[in-house]
């Protein structure tokens, strides 16, 4: 950590750093992107994965927070910088350097109104052009009159605007076409069996052949960041269960790493295991899910119903302990909300037995098939340093050679006493995204045969304060999700509600790769591109 | 009269007294002996083929994939029909959050909808806005776009619940008057013109 700072201070004498739970770069505006280009292009610092970039509203100013990590030497830094004009907030944008940057500063735009100079698509992402106000400003007003029900069809532009500093310092906008002037567009979505759920893709064709996807977002965007701020710290947690519905025992455990980190509550061993048995237990049961889907997408609709047999079994065991089918609220503060039920042991080794066999079957009736070879092995290619630099986190991005695993990179709960193998292929195409999570699903019954039988005596929940208040002070935790690294990023001003409440999810950059990785393809890879990264709309928007 | 389907025991609805209540409406002129006939006939038809659009916003969407999967197996009911092109449906099962942005894409939808057409309010989100009330981007309520003939709570509802959501809607459907003065259809035309879109001939 000395080692970074001693490098930033030689080159940026300028730059000022806070202590906190990682080091934390404060520069000005008009260095950044130096800084930026430093921080990537430096040998010994090499942060080339963009976590994300976290709006922020400080009401005196407005700023964003940047989290790099380096893939390199498993390092994290934060970057923040700011700006005291609240009426035209502009900031340098780093699009150039990262890929995702991009998408990220067009969510920061769409929150908080700051425009990033040089972006070159500056176009709001969820909200409609004609919304007004920006709604993670702490003076937002968010009565419905401001922004009513639309009644009408939205109003499109077929043009973007870029942004740019004039010699004279002030700020011009420039229109651009999203697509050339004779290209033939055609909506796919966001009714469309094959997105996966309420996400848009305009679609650039030469005939068959794709030159250009606009992905269209924000058709289930709830804005539960900024309901969480007018929520006491459990009211928060049961979103996390409606962001990735498949995902959700992971992300509630993300949240509740970051409230009990924050507020110094140390969990029983009981509560850790029963947490990480449902983790993976959710993670067989959204791989089974996802290959349902993703074959039947590519038209082999009988995979749908073999794999819905294991998800059901799943379900029945959290549907004894948890009570509810999909969305739990299991884990809470302090550890989990009841204690497992009495034939949990028993269930879970039947769910054991019958996985080997499973996968055995799956293999048969899918994957050696010849059509499933043609319209996979080769379709849309992602690269290492692509992977990096789009933030394609979780299976996804191991499929293209990244070995992201937060389980292994940054251990978490009791991660790091279990033997389990990271899945990691070097292909990068669709085939190597649906063989990646077909040896997921093995290795987390791995884990669950390590833990099946020591499940430790112990309370499974420790007494916390009835209000949970959090001592002022930011704390960023990432946890692996279903789908990939899923980040909190929790801000408190010493009250019961967050002050910020910032959720990374992995199925954004997920979708915005789409783009990338279409071009030049068949409209037909599209389903099968899509359907393989496996992104889930509401997490996207959430 | 009692109204019921799929072999259900009339005492084991839950909510005998509005279909009554609907039965009588519908029935307060009196019915022409053939016409009443050939309506008992086509709808005992109808109300055993409904078929859903494929549509899902969230989690709700799920449980309904679940429900078309060998478990729970709405087959068994002849709605297994699921069809992605709403000229082709019955009804929409709006299965999840309906925000700003998607609320006019959902009345196009509906508009697209051959008649007679049905929706049913799936879960939380689609009856009220659900755990999305404070949003500033939810709509509160799908029957702030579109008529609901069925809501149906939870969130999201169990597979067994959407069977019984269906299964009403089939009850609601078999006491309809097909033929002639389609009193459904009055109470749709109002809706509508309380709920005009711009540019859209409903």
């Amino acid at each position: 950590m000395a080692d970074t700072q001693e490098i930033i201070t030689g080159l940026f004498p300028k730059a000022t750093f806070e202590e906190g739970d990682i080091l934390t770069v404060v520069i000005d505006d008009s260095q950044w992107h130096d800084l930026a280009k430093a921080l990537r292009d430096t040998p010994e610092l090499s942060y080339d994965f963009l976590v994300t970039i976290v709006g922020m509203d400080w009401v005196e100013k407005l700023g964003c927070i940047y989290y790099l990590t380096s893939t390199k030497y498993n390092k994290r830094i934060a970057v923040k910088i700011s700006t005291a004009d609240r009426e035209n907030p502009a900031l340098t944008s780093v699009a150039d350097l990262w890929h995702i940057a991009g998408i990220y500063e067009r969510e920061v735009y769409d929150f908080f109104g700051i425009v990033f100079l040089g972006n070159p698509d500056m176009r709001r992402l969820f909200l409609s052009i004609d919304w007004k106000g920006f709604p993670l400003r702490k003076d937002y007003d968010a009565s419905p009159e401001v922004n009513p029900v639309p009644q009408d069809n939205e109003r499109q532009s077929d043009f973007t605007n870029v942004y740019s500093r004039a010699e004279d310092g002030k700020i011009e906008c420039r229109q651009e076409r999203v697509f050339e002037e004779n290209d033939f567009v055609v909506n796919i979505g966001p009714q469309h069996p094959a997105t996966h759920g309420v996400l848009r893709f305009r679609t650039a064709v030469d005939g068959e052949t794709i030159k250009k996807i606009d992905v269209y977002m924000g058709y289930i965007h709830r804005g539960v960041e900024k309901i969480c701020e007018s929520l006491t710290y459990p009211q928060t947690l049961h979103f996390m269960d409606r962001l990735d519905y498949f995902s959700a025992h992971p992300y509630h455990h993300g949240l509740c790493l970051a409230i009990e980190e924050a507020a110094g509550i140390e969990i029983s061993r009981r509560a850790k295991v029963i947490r990480v048995m449902m983790d993976e237990l959710s993670r067989i049961a959204s791989h089974c899910l996802f290959i349902g889907t993703f074959c039947m997408d590519l038209g082999a609709t009988t995979m749908l119903f073999y794999a819905l047999r294991v998800r059901e079994q799943i379900l029945d065991i959290m549907d004894k302990t948890c009570g509810a089918r999909m969305t739990f609220n299991y884990e809470c503060v302090g550890g989990v909300m009841q204690d497992l039920a009495p034939d949990f042991v028993n269930d879970v080794k039947a769910l054991l037995a019958v996985i080997p066999k499973n996968l055995k079957e799956y293999d048969k009736l899918f994957t050696g098939n010849v059509i499933t070879k043609n319209r996979m092995e080769g379709v849309g290619v992602l690269s290492r340093e692509n992977a990096i630099s789009w933030g394609v986190t979780g299976p996804s991005g191991r499929a293209s050679g990244w070995a992201c695993d937060v389980r292994k990179t940054n251990p978490y709960s009791i991660y790091g006493e279990l033997e389990f193998d990271e899945v990691v292929r070097s292909e990068g195409d669709s085939m190597a995204r649906f063989k990646v999570r077909m040896d997921e699903i093995a290795q987390s019954a791995r884990i669950l045969e390590q833990l099946v039988d020591n499940i430790p005596d112990g309370e499974y929940c420790v007494k916390v304060p009835k209000v949970i208040k959090l001592p002022a002070g930011h704390w960023f935790r990432t946890v692996e999700g279903c789908r990939g690294t899923f980040g909190v990023y929790l801000e408190s001003d010493g009250t019961t509600n967050p002050y910020r409440l910032k959720l990374v999810t992995p199925s954004l950059p997920a979708a915005a790769v789409v783009d990338s990785l279409t071009r030049g393809g068949k409209i037909a890879d599209l389903i099968t591109i899509g359907g393989s990264l496996d992104y889930i709309v509401p997490d996207i928007d959430r | 009269m009692e109204v019921t389907t799929k072999s259900m025991p009339y005492e084991a609805w839950k909510d005998n007294e509005y279909i009554e209540s609907l039965v009588k409406e519908l029935q307060d002129n009196g019915t022409n002996v053939i016409v009443g006939s050939f309506d008992k006939l086509i709808n005992w038809g109808r109300s055993n083929s409904i078929w859903p659009l494929t549509f899902a916003t969230s989690c709700c969407g799920i449980e309904f994939v679940s429900l078309g999967a060998a478990r729970y197996d709405m087959a068994r009911f002849g709605w297994e029909v699921a069809r992605s092109s709403p000229r082709q449906a019955d009804f929409i099962m709006v299965a999840g959050t309906i925000v700003h942005r998607m609320a006019p894409v959902l009345r196009r939808l509906y508009d697209q909808l051959a008649e007679p057409k049905y929706v049913i309010a799936c879960g939380a989100c689609a009856v009220s806005g659900g755990p999305f009330k404070k949003s500033y981007h939810v709509v509160m309520g799908v029957d702030k776009i579109i008529p609901v003939d069925v809501y149906l709570p939870g969130c999201p509802p169990r597979p067994e619940a959407m069977i019984y959501a269906i299964m009403q809607l089939s009850r609601k459907i078999k006491v309809e008057k097909f033929f002639g003065g389609v009193n459904r259809q009055e109470s749709q035309k109002e809706f509508l013109a309380k709920h005009p879109i711009a540019d859209v001939e409903d």
